[in-house]
């Protein structure tokens, strides 16, 4: 699989990470992101990684960049689902992520961006 | 008279006597024995007769002098079984090493009369089954030791285990009240615990209630913070409450920085604030 | 050399070449069935199976591409897993300077490194400017 899906509803955008993805595959993520950012004029972007056993400072760097890029298209991003032994190892590494919006679940990540949207 | 012929004869002579022997033996053992075998007396015969078969056995190999090697092997686990029963039922080390040491007296009585008309072979057949019952006694030890060991081992286990019990306040809020000296493994076992609550059950909130931890130090206030880091990553905020003025000294003191984290005096506190902050409240009603 | 260095010949070492970004992800996948079969903790296998990985994109993006060998390793009644990334690249001047945090001369976070000696039990670095690089971690069960 060389492209990870990023659906649209309404103006949020929603990407589910299901697999353990190699550092071409979360860049050109990146890339797309941005340019449905764009293309949807999406207010919100959510990431689920619920399924990712592993989150290592390139991919964690990815996810970081990707919600400042975001935030200069006027989007917010909130990453959902992380897992406690990925979260452990992050804050090991050093990695706080600290310009990331978290939700537990997808439901509580959705609420965040609605608060946040004003609506 | 070399080593191998003298532990041969002894094999001869244990085979010989085996039964009055046995009966000398449980004799001096429940005399010396301040309570009654585990296993009741009926087993701690079958263990000393199953001693005395197979130190014969092992003795008629010839190999006195190495007890590690081989044919000891059944020797050895026969008592490796009787030390480990002993240690799980609370024995001392001395009365561990009874089990070896009342067989010298038996055996020693009867030898004075079997070899009674050489004294030359009476004496370096004593020495070498003294060296060689000593070494037994010393192993029974070592492995009552380490039987020990590992019961201490799991008890601390489930102590870690039974003192990390994680909360449900409210919908969405958890508590953890941490209650005595928290060490660095301990820390560690409880905030995992307390990350895998959240995910469990969604809650948005956890309070780290520390009323009962008399000492927080350095690394264990390290620790703490790195769980509410976690907790942030997941998406769930932590609040501290309960930080007693000595604590709240030594924090300040060490220098760990808890501008960022919700501290509260409190658990009652920090539950109206997380209360608050999942859109609930608590009003006071009159009285009818 | 690092002392691990004469067991490499060894053959309980296994040995997977560095090449690609995809032989990093099998890496990860390789070192995590690893340490499930030894009964590492969820925690423990993720920090492992991260320090792997920072690794392997060092050995990937800095020296070039080159190998890992693994082993599980048994000491004191404890058992480990034992990682060592080769690279034949340029190798690093200062190892001092390149295991500081926020050190990095690619625009990244410049965590690789130190942070993934942080999440390791062993880190033994040797590096030679213009001969490569050698990192061994040792992960221990705790």
């Amino acid at each position: 699989m060389d492209r990870i899906p990023i659906l649209s509803m309404g103006n949020l955008l929603l990407v589910i990470i299901q697999f353990d993805m190699h550092d071409r595959l979360a860049l050109a993520l990146q890339d797309d992101l941005t340019e449905q950012i764009v293309k949807e004029q999406a207010k919100g972007v959510l990431i689920d990684i619920s399924a990712l056993d592993v989150v290592d400072s390139f991919i964690g760097r990815v996810i970081n960049n990707t919600a400042s890029m975001a935030r200069l298209l006027a989007a917010e991003t909130v990453v959902v689902g992380m897992q406690p032994a990925v979260a452990i190892t992050l804050v090991e590494l050093g990695l706080a992520l600290t310009g990331v919006k978290t939700a537990l679940n997808v439901e509580k990540g959705m609420a965040l961006l609605g608060k946040s949207s004003g609506r | 008279m070399n080593l191998n012929t003298q532990a041969i004869d002894v094999s001869k002579f244990i085979k010989k006597y085996q039964y009055p022997i046995l009966q000398d033996w449980m004799q001096n053992l429940k005399a010396q024995s301040v309570r009654a075998d585990p296993a009741g007396d009926e087993q701690l015969r079958e263990h000393c007769n199953q001693f005395l078969d197979s130190l014969a056995e092992a003795l008629r190999s010839g190999k006195a002098n190495d007890i590690t090697s081989e044919s000891w092997d059944e020797v050895r686990n026969l008592l490796t079984e009787i030390s480990q029963a002993r240690a799980k039922y609370g024995y001392t080390p001395n009365e561990t090493a009874l089990f070896i040491f009342s067989l010298k007296q038996s055996l020693f009585t009867r030898m004075l009369t079997e070899f009674a008309q050489d004294a030359a072979t009476l004496v370096s057949i004593m020495w070498m089954l003294s060296t060689l019952l000593d070494g037994l006694g010393l192993f029974t030890i070592e492995v009552f030791q380490k039987s020990r060991d590992q019961i201490i081992l799991r008890q601390q286990q489930e102590l870690l285990e039974l003192s990390t019990p994680v909360v449900k306040l409210w919908k969405n809020i958890l508590a953890l009240p941490l209650i005595g000296t928290l060490d660095s493994d301990r820390t560690q076992i409880v905030m995992e615990s307390l990350l895998q609550k959240i995910v469990d059950t969604g809650a948005e909130i956890a309070i780290i209630d520390i009323t009962g931890v008399p000492t927080v130090d350095t690394l264990v206030a390290q620790h703490l913070l790195k769980t509410i880091a976690a907790a942030r990553l997941m998406g769930a905020d932590c609040i501290i409450s309960g930080i007693r003025p000595q604590i709240a000294q030594t924090i300040v003191h060490l220098g760990v920085n808890l501008e960022d984290v919700i501290t509260k005096a409190t658990l009652a506190d920090a539950f109206v604030v997380a209360l608050e902050r999942t859109g609930s409240s608590i009003t006071n009603r009159p009285l009818a | 050399m690092i002392s691990i260095a004469p067991k490499l010949g060894s053959p309980e070492f296994q040995t997977l070449p560095l090449k690609t970004d995809e032989n990093v992800v099998a890496l990860r996948k390789l070192v995590r069935e690893q340490l499930v079969a030894i009964n590492f903790s969820l925690v423990d296998q993720t920090k492992c199976v991260t320090a792997a990985s920072e690794l392997a994109r060092n050995t990937l993006k800095y020296g070039g591409g080159g190998q890992v060998r693994f082993s599980v390793l048994a000491a004191d009644g404890s058992l480990g897993l034992c990682l060592v990334f080769i690279d034949a690249g340029p190798g690093i001047k200062d190892v001092p300077q390149a295991l500081t945090d926020g050190f990095t001369t690619q625009g990244g976070l410049g965590l690789g490194l130190g942070g993934a000696r942080r999440l390791v039990d062993e880190f033994d670095i040797e590096s030679e400017p213009g001969k490569g690089t050698t990192v061994r971690i040792v992960k221990w069960k705790k």
